[in-house]
């Protein structure tokens, strides 16, 4: 394949070829930052978004594929407000408020990558107001942590526990964690965008065990919870309502069952493999009980995620449909 | 400007003699394409099929479980080295919380590579030989100026390697049962990466070198070839592997 002579074949039937690519300003940041990341084995790969980016040729996503990612959209923009509120409500120590500017920098480049691939099918930004950290759903409800947002105005008030946000914090990411690794299945046929949402999917379980590092008082600390997922959590974590969700189980949250349980089992899972098998039994001689549990984390479907995620909505019927 | 060429020899297109304006549009509205074109023309020692000594993970969902597998295995095989206390005074002499840690690392990798196995069957590739003769074990982390990796510097490598692995695989996964069976271990290698990567540099669970974080805020993941290149390291004569399948 001589791609030069394609070009030059093309500009006989379009002249403007060579400024489909890139504007004269734009060359230079691609030309000095795009062409070191492809190694050889990418190129049909180059030479496709190349073209696609020339020709605005991308075929339209599958209506699955664009469920999967708004879904993932919303959770990226609950997560993102949560670590905005907590920065700005000052109770963090510098050590924590690192972290999380860490964190929410990476919130926003989801939130970018996501809007990138979805272009016009991207939902709309909730804002800050779309969301309430209490679980109140805007004073429709009691709250649920009452500290997160306050009772006055929950959908714009600041944190004021820095154990409840550690706490919701840690809730949240591993049910986003659980959301990308159950809707991975949905994206087997885009593999650009599966392998993106494999690469956010990490770096969030990256986050979380961040997060439960502070919630046991730093990573030289031998007490719980460990930054993994361990057994105990699924009958220890108290469940959160479904609303009224259809398909949902009736009680939902981030360590139980999702819909169907056999498919998206609890966390403390332990039978593996399409013909499955208990993995508790690999454990090497003298290891530990939960270890079994502990090494696999498990997929949640998307009726139980927005189950879960309709409890931090300003109004439950707005966002996590 | 100039363009590098990655050891290529002079190209006979004349990229490294100054060019009209017109013909500049052309080469560098196609950068990535030169690049991958100058990489093609490379002839590195490593981008081989002809290697009569590496071993082939093989094709389809077996060839990436057996990649998978071979990757659980030196992880396994590294932890079980560590944790076992025979092999160098770091983990000997190690705090409680930090032995707790590789304890755990070393049921999750052993649990993993005993999975492949047991899933595989007859079908998995042999028990490889390891060779972390790199590795000082009795180094916390690596020494300054050592030419060994410290064992928490070796341990962040290894899971910081299993996951970009695992996320660079997923697109030759046919069967979606397999994709979210690697779901449920990359996610744990990453908590695992995150971990390490805090005993060594606090606020390092996500740091530039295996995260963008200018643009995307995603993992930086790597085709099987380039994984196995790292891999090969610490894999002795007769166990290398290579993943002619998956470029």
């Amino acid at each position: 394949m001589d791609l030069f002579q394609i070009i030059d074949d093309i500009a006989k039937v379009d002249t403007e070829v060579y400024d489909r690519f890139d504007s004269r300003r734009a060359v230079f940041r691609n030309f000095l930052g795009y062409g070191k990341k492809v190694t050889a084995t990418a190129i049909p790969l180059a030479v496709s978004s190349l073209f696609n980016k020339a020709y605005g040729q991308t075929s339209a996503l599958p209506q699955i594929v664009i469920d999967t990612l708004n879904l993932a959209l919303q959770l990226e923009y609950l997560e993102k407000y949560f670590y905005q509120t907590a920065l700005a409500s000052n109770i963090l120590n510098a050590e924590q408020r690192d972290a999380f500017t860490i964190i929410l920098n990476d919130e926003n480049l989801h939130i970018a990558t996501l809007r990138g691939v979805l272009q016009g099918s991207a939902i709309a930004d909730p804002t800050r107001s779309g969301f309430d950290y209490t679980g109140s759903q805007n004073k429709r409800r009691a709250a649920l942590f009452p500290t997160l947002g306050g009772t006055t105005d929950p959908t714009t008030g600041n944190f004021t526990s820095v154990a409840d946000v550690l706490t919701l914090g840690q809730q949240v990411v591993d049910t986003g964690v659980r959301a990308y690794k159950g809707g991975a299945a949905n994206l087997i046929t885009q593999k650009d965008i599966l392998e993106t949402a494999l690469n956010i999917h990490s770096v969030e379980a990256r986050h979380v065990a961040r997060i439960r590092s502070f919630r046991r008082g730093g990573i030289q600390s031998a007490t719980a919870p460990k930054s993994w997922i361990t057994p105990d959590e699924t009958t220890a974590t108290p469940t959160l309502p479904n609303n009224g969700v259809p398909g949902a189980p009736a009680a939902v949250g981030p360590y139980v069952a999702g819909t169907p349980a056999a498919k998206f089992p609890a966390e403390n899972n332990v039978m593996q493999g399409l013909t499955p098998f208990d993995v508790q039994a690999l454990t090497p001689t003298g290891g530990s009980a939960t270890a079994g549990a502990e090494a696999f984390d498990e997929p949640l479907d998307a009726v139980t995620v927005k189950a879960i995620a309709k409890n931090f909505a300003a109004d439950p019927a707005a966002l996590f449909n | 400007m100039s363009l590098t060429p990655i050891a290529a020899p002079a190209d006979e297109r004349g990229l490294a003699t100054p060019v009209a304006r017109r013909s500049f549009l052309r080469y560098s509205g196609a950068s990535l394409a030169i690049g991958g074109l100058l990489l093609a023309g490379c002839d590195d020692d490593d981008d081989t099929n002809t290697n009569p000594t590496l071993l082939d993970v093989g094709t389809g969902d077996i060839g990436v479980l057996n990649y998978a597998y071979a990757l659980e295995q030196l992880e396994a095989a590294f932890y079980a080295r560590v944790a076992s206390g025979a092999t160098g005074s770091y983990y000997a002499g190690a705090n409680a919380t930090e032995k707790a840690i590789l304890n755990d690392l070393r049921d999750h990798e052993a649990i993993h590579a005993a999975f492949f196995k047991q899933a595989l069957g007859s079908a998995a590739i042999k028990a490889l030989e390891v060779d972390f003769s790199g590795i000082d074990f009795n180094q916390r982390t690596t020494a300054a100026g050592s030419a060994k990796m410290g064992v928490l510097n070796a341990a962040m490598a290894f899971e910081d390697l299993g996951v970009a692995a695992y996320n660079g695989a997923g697109r030759f996964i046919t069967n979606v049962d397999y994709l979210t069976l690697a779901g449920k271990i990359v996610s744990v290698e990453a908590r695992h990466a995150a971990v390490i990567r805090e005993l060594i540099t606090t606020n390092s669970f996500v740091a530039s070198d295996v995260v963008n974080t200018t643009t995307t805020g995603t993992e930086k993941s790597k085709r099987p070839p380039v994984v196995l290149q790292t891999a090969n390291q610490f894999l002795a004569a007769g166990s290398k592997l290579s993943a002619n399948s998956f470029a």
